[in-house]
């Protein structure tokens, strides 16, 4: 009975902590692949430190959708019992590793907005979302730092990591749209103060990429078409593979604990 | 269960000295209270209760320390302690006791810079060396072997180090 799927419901404040909250536990689970796989030693450790504060970060938002929703759901329950269909975060984070180069342009597209959006919502009227907003604007700043020093060396490199940075760019640009929107239910909340409005961080996003791929030779596309659709739980096909692999355990043998 | 002829304030000292005994089992030679992440202990009708913050949000020594504090407070006859973890205010390296900086350093951990070094895209911090003092030494990872430190190497010694972020 503990393995039957969660099906969400549609409170604003719970679905707002459970798209951060999505988003970063997916992204924690991608860059966890890296882990004894990664080019060089110190960049598995980075990789897997980063996927650490984001999995921390996941927990503390978990905890507090659950509590808002007040069904009698947890952390792990939300992380282990939804099918991806329920799931909120951008398709973004969901984008397999591929090499190394996307995996840093997929960093970079969101710590530049992960980092001033956490910043902003530590003025959240909510005082659980500001609180947790504080401990992530100090982590994804590290985040941020560490994602542009790459791109700019991979861009300002050789031939073939100026090639495979661009053509991460390119793959990855129409999945930068999505982080920016806000529902309804959302809006709501941006209209009381407990949630700031993507879209607002729109400039400062653009101005830190910019910034960044200047400095690394690399060119921002001028494609304007965007995909949408993660966070109204539409994905694409790699999400339900993420899903099969970071469940298997409580969906073979519910209930599972260490 | 001992009990404990205590006024609530000797009690919440008692409880105090126990739980600042324990260490970050990632770096034994700070206790919590060096660290600042014990915050405050407090005794609610007869009932010890101590707050603990995170250092940082996916901290894995945070359930560590929790049953270690339950352990100490045990030792000196406090069986039934609650240790909550609190988020706000956010835990700042500033926090961290200049004792605890020495300790760091003695330790061959470079002691954080103050916090409002992190805020710089592209950081020019100047990190002395634990083992020479010599300042001309360089990042090799902002990542280090725990969430809370960073590789550096002194190009003086040639030594490589750790250096506990600002945070
Ligand atoms: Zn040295």
């Amino acid at each position: 009975m503990a393995s039957a799927s969660i099906q969400i419901g549609d409170d604003p404040l719970f679905l707002c902590a459970l798209r951060r909250a999505d988003d970063a536990l997916i992204l924690g689970h991608r860059l966890s692949e890296w882990c004894g796989h990664a080019p060089m030693l110190e960049e598995d450790m980075a990789l897997a430190n980063i996927a650490l504060d984001l999995l921390g970060q996941a927990r503390e938002l978990y905890s507090y959708a659950a509590k808002v929703e007040g069904r009698g759901n947890d952390e792990d329950r939300l992380a282990y019992l939804r099918d991806e269909r329920q799931y909120r975060n951008l398709l973004l984070l969901e984008q397999p590793n591929g090499d190394f180069a996307r995996t840093m342009v997929r960093q970079l597209f969101y710590s530049a907005f992960a980092d001033p959006y956490w910043r902003a919502m530590m003025n959240s009227s909510d005082p659980t979302l500001a609180a947790i907003a504080a401990k992530s604007e100090k982590e994804s700043a590290y985040h941020l730092r560490h994602s542009s020093e790459w791109i700019i060396r991979l861009g300002d490199g050789t031939a073939e990591s100026h090639r495979r940075a661009q053509e991460a760019i390119e793959h990855l640009w129409a999945f930068t749209g999505e982080m920016f929107e806000a529902d309804a239910g959302e809006r709501g909340l941006i209209d009381a103060g407990i949630a700031i409005d993507p879209a607002s961080l729109r400039e400062q996003w653009q101005s830190t990429v910019s910034a960044v791929l200047t400095e690394a030779t690399l060119t921002q596309p001028t494609n304007p078409w965007m995909q949408q659709g993660g966070r109204g739980g539409r994905h694409s096909e790699h999400l339900g593979h993420l899903l099969a692999e970071l469940q298997y355990t409580q969906r073979a043998f519910p209930g599972l604990t260490w | 269960m001992v009990t404990l002829a205590l006024t609530d304030s000797e009690l919440r000292q008692r409880a105090w000295d126990a739980a600042a005994t324990v260490v970050d089992p990632e770096i034994p030679v700070l206790s919590i209270a060096d660290l600042g992440v014990l915050r405050e202990v407090s005794v609610k009708d007869g009932r010890v209760e101590v707050a603990i913050t995170p250092t940082y949000s996916g901290c894995p020594a945070m359930t560590m320390i929790t049953l270690e504090i339950e352990l100490a407070l045990e030792r000196v006859g406090i069986p039934d302690a609650d240790v909550r973890t609190v988020l706000a205010p956010a835990w700042t390296t500033d926090w961290m006791s200049e004792e605890g900086r020495q300790k760091l350093k003695a330790y061959g951990i470079a002691p954080p810079l103050p916090a409002s070094g992190r805020r710089a895209l592209f950081g020019a911090q100047k990190v002395a060396c634990p083992q020479c003092g010599s300042v001309d030494t360089e990042v090799l990872s902002e990542f280090g072997s725990t969430s809370c430190k960073a590789l550096w190497r002194c190009k003086s010694c040639r030594e490589p180090f750790d250096y506990f972020k600002c945070h």
